[in-house]
């Protein structure tokens, strides 16, 4: 929450004091504290006039949030149905295996979360895999081990 | 002379220098699937190409033509030829192309795809004479992978906002009629008809009035919306436009995904455009016609796309639907009188009202006028986007454009979580909202999935089944505890644990699903089922009586052997077995311990791909008495 800290109140200014401010506050929270902690559940709900549960009802509502310190780099494993007839979930049994996570999971090391992600939307290149902000196009199990092992 | 002439003067003057110019203009296609196909690299290699050879280029990124099999794609226009393009362009090739074209002037045209324009070159054929490309006819993606996306004025001068002025000059009861008259139907899968959905907001006497465009593209499979948006932004907001001056609306929203992170920041750049152009804002074109519009970005559920969930999404609360009526045309946001209109219906507007209802009619067939997009995917030769008139037929649509696929076709899967699969029986079946609703699938909003032999039709309902469970927003029991019992029962199916009885329970629970459900989510969840079931019911009873999987995908009915007489023993497979399972020394015939092995394909495509001998290792599933 250090980053938080710095400027909540600027932050929480910029959005009108209403029910519609919610979800597009808790996208702001996650995209500078990287996920949702309880801390910023209060915050929210304090400044928006609701109670806790309320505000975590909603969040825990749609998939984007996440309630736990995500890794270093996020890896999206694609499910979408061009991916999954084309080995996606193969793809995501070996992250699992290796990493040694389930998906909404972090490494001990911190260094790698897993998710499964419905579609990525670049479905004629499917299976598709995403690190961060990078896609990987037509991977296939041993081009896997070469992505990760590509991660710092 | 107005202000929109002068622009209009000004951008196509500023397009026409980018045809047969002497200048070097370069575009690559960098929408988010040109991107994950590698055209930064490409762009890269352009720029220091530039760099290295101290020639002076003009780079456009442009968005996606829908051929997506041909990614990365670059064109090229310089010394007053016309635009090129080449295809499935390596880092290699993109420095290669570089050099003998541009720098050393070499006659490298010949390898490039086609060219653009009307002007014939070099003995080329027309970039739009491809396969994929001359059957399509091409009106919502005109645009897209040809103009600049962040630049207006490409728009612009491609007929881009004449719809919007045209519009200004009627009243809002004659868009309506026209829109009405032209029969477009909500692209978004529904099908319903939009002018009598914008009709019914209209009379609906309120203080305030919303527009909102579902651009919350859910279906896996599926990216009509995202091309579009990435490619040709403006024509979507150009629909806006029209269709808030036609409602009444004064606030417009745009509901988008968060997970098409390009496709927002390209409408960001292109509101900012709007606003400085007068496109946005108070008084319009000089107009009385006022509108401000919103971004929301979707938080990740796919419930979000029905359109009461959608609207209280975006009120902030959890996206749960309600039971219609009241439909949302007379009480929606807020509880004032909100329309809802998918991407392609919107983008379709400008053209309606440019050309005219008439001209819209010419189109497709009686009660399914105009054209469709569709993502063209799995298991086929030129996968993409296309856009075809409705009542094409769906074997034109895999065969001629699509090229047809590798191995022998099973079925195509239509409508995302809520459609069905369409055997080869039926493929000659004109591609309408009714036609497919009557082979048990429906339009939805785009995606063609195709299947061959080598996928499990009880794995592809599973899927679907275990995606709409979890996509479930819980409120109605039907849907919540229907889909985790039909999941549980397709489980055991493909684990080989079923019971005799299994099918009927499968079809009554699906029926019941079906018809009990809240919303269009429940109520179209078990279609993937009740299709499979009705064409492909054998591959069920191989399933449960056998435990055979022809298809050779349900993992606990297959399994990995090696052929000893293939095998030369080159250790790959050993190298890449998470669990130790393969065993043997250097140049010997490999083991494989079934019980050591999880499945996990890795040996198998290693053999196939990488090893000496390749397919020594095969998969099979056996049939039980």
């Amino acid at each position: 929450m250090e980053q938080l800290d710095i400027s909540y109140d600027k932050i929480l200014h910029a959005y009108p004091r209403e029910e519609g401010s919610l979800i597009p506050l808790l996208q702001k929270a996650q995209s500078i504290n990287r996920y949702i902690s309880l801390e910023i559940v209060e915050v929210v709900a304090d400044y928006l006039g609701m109670t806790e549960s309320q505000v975590y009802g909603v969040a825990s509502f749609y998939s984007q949030f996440r309630f736990t310190e995500p890794g270093k780099h996020s890896i999206s494993v694609c499910l979408g149905t061009a991916c999954h007839v084309n080995g996606g979930e193969t793809l995501l049994d070996t992250f699992e295996r290796e990493l040694d996570i389930k998906p909404g999971e972090c490494t001990a090391d911190k260094k790698f979360d897993l998710n499964r992600v419905a579609c990525l939307g670049c479905c004629a290149l499917a299976p598709v895999v995403k690190v961060d902000d990078d896609i990987y196009s037509q991977v296939n199990i041993i081009k896997l081990k070469e992505i990760w092992s590509s991660y710092e | 002379m107005n202000n929109f002439t002068t622009l209009q003067k000004q951008s196509n003057a500023e397009w026409n220098t980018l045809s047969n110019s002497e200048e070097i203009i370069i575009y690559i296609g960098m929408g988010s699937c040109g991107k994950a196909a590698g055209a930064d690299k490409i762009k890269k290699v352009v720029l220091d190409s530039a760099k290295k050879y101290n020639v002076s280029i003009k780079l456009i990124e442009v968005g996606c033509i829908g051929t997506c099999y041909l990614e990365p794609l670059m064109d090229i226009s310089a010394f007053g030829n016309p635009r090129i393009s080449f295809g499935n362009v390596s880092e290699k090739m993109a420095e290669i192309i570089f050099r003998k074209y541009i720098i050393e002037k070499e006659d490298y045209s010949k390898r490039s795809l086609g060219f653009f324009g009307e002007k014939a070159f070099n003995g080329l054929s027309n970039f739009f004479e491809q396969p994929m490309l001359k059957h399509q006819v091409r009106i919502v993606t005109k645009n897209c992978g040809l103009i600049d996306p962040e630049n207006i004025k490409h728009y612009i001068a491609n007929e881009g906002y004449t719809g919007l002025e045209k519009a200004l000059k009627k009243s809002p009861n004659e868009i309506i009629d026209e829109i009405t008259y032209a029969g477009i139907r909500g692209r978004g899968g529904a099908g319903f008809p939009t002018g009598i959905k914008w009709r019914t907001c209209r009379d609906t006497k309120s203080d305030e009035k919303y527009l909102i465009c579902n651009a919350d593209e859910g279906d896996p499979g599926a990216f009509m919306n995202r091309l579009l948006i990435e490619s040709d932004p403006h024509a979507l907001l150009e629909g806006i436009l029209i269709a808030a001056y036609a409602i009444g609306a004064t606030q417009a929203y745009i509901y988008i995904r968060a997970e098409y992170p390009l496709a927002i920041r390209r409408l960001e750049h292109a509101l900012r455009q709007m606003k400085e152009y007068g496109f946005l804002g108070q008084n319009i074109l000089g107009s009385e016609f006022s509108l401000d519009i919103k971004i929301k970005e979707g938080a990740g559920a796919f419930v979000c796309g029905e359109e009461t969930a959608l609207i209280h999404s975006i009120e902030g609360k959890r996206g749960m639907p309600r039971t219609r009526p009241p439909f949302p045309a007379v009480s929606g946001l807020n509880g004032k009188p909100t329309i809802i209109n998918n991407v392609e219906t919107l983008g379709t507007i400008p053209h309606i009202l440019r050309n005219g209802p008439k001209w819209y009619r010419q189109f497709g067939v009686d009660g399914n006028f105009g054209t469709k997009t569709f993502s063209l995917v799995g298991k086929i030769r030129r996968s993409g986007l296309i856009e075809v008139p409705l009542g094409t037929s769906l074997r034109k649509i895999i065969y001629d454009i699509g090229g047809g696929t590798l191995k022998p076709f099973k079925a195509v899967q239509t409508g995302g979580p809520s459609g069905g699969c369409i055997p080869k029986e039926l493929l000659d079946i004109p591609v309408t909202y009714e036609s497919l609703a009557k082979a048990g699938s429906i339009m939805g909003s785009g995606g063609l999935v195709v299947l061959d032999q080598d996928t499990c039709m009880v794995d592809v309902a599973r899927y679907f089944l275990d995606f709409a469970q979890k996509e479930s927003c819980g409120k109605c029991t039907p849907c919540r505890v229907g889909t985790r019992h039909i999941v549980e029962i397709l489980e055991k199916i493909c684990r080989g644990q079923a019971e005799p009885d299994f099918l009927d329970k499968l079809e009554s629970l699906a029926n019941l699903v079906k018809s009990t459900s809240l919303c269009g989510l429940g109520q179209t969840a078990p279609n993937p089922v009740l299709s499979t079931l009705r064409y492909f019911r054998q591959e069920y009873i191989q399933h449960i009586d056998e435990h055979f999987c022809p298809a050779l995908v349900c993992s606990s009915l297959i399994e990995y052997t090696v052929i000893k007489e293939k095998c030369t023993g080159c250790q790959k497979c050993v190298s890449v077995c998470p669990t130790g399972a393969i065993t043997g020394p250097r140049s010997e015939p490999h083991n494989l311990d079934v019980d050591k092995c999880i499945k996990c394909r890795a040996c198998y495509e290693i053999c196939r791909f990488d090893a000496i001998a390749g397919n020594a290792i095969v998969i099979t599933s056996s049939k039980e008495a």
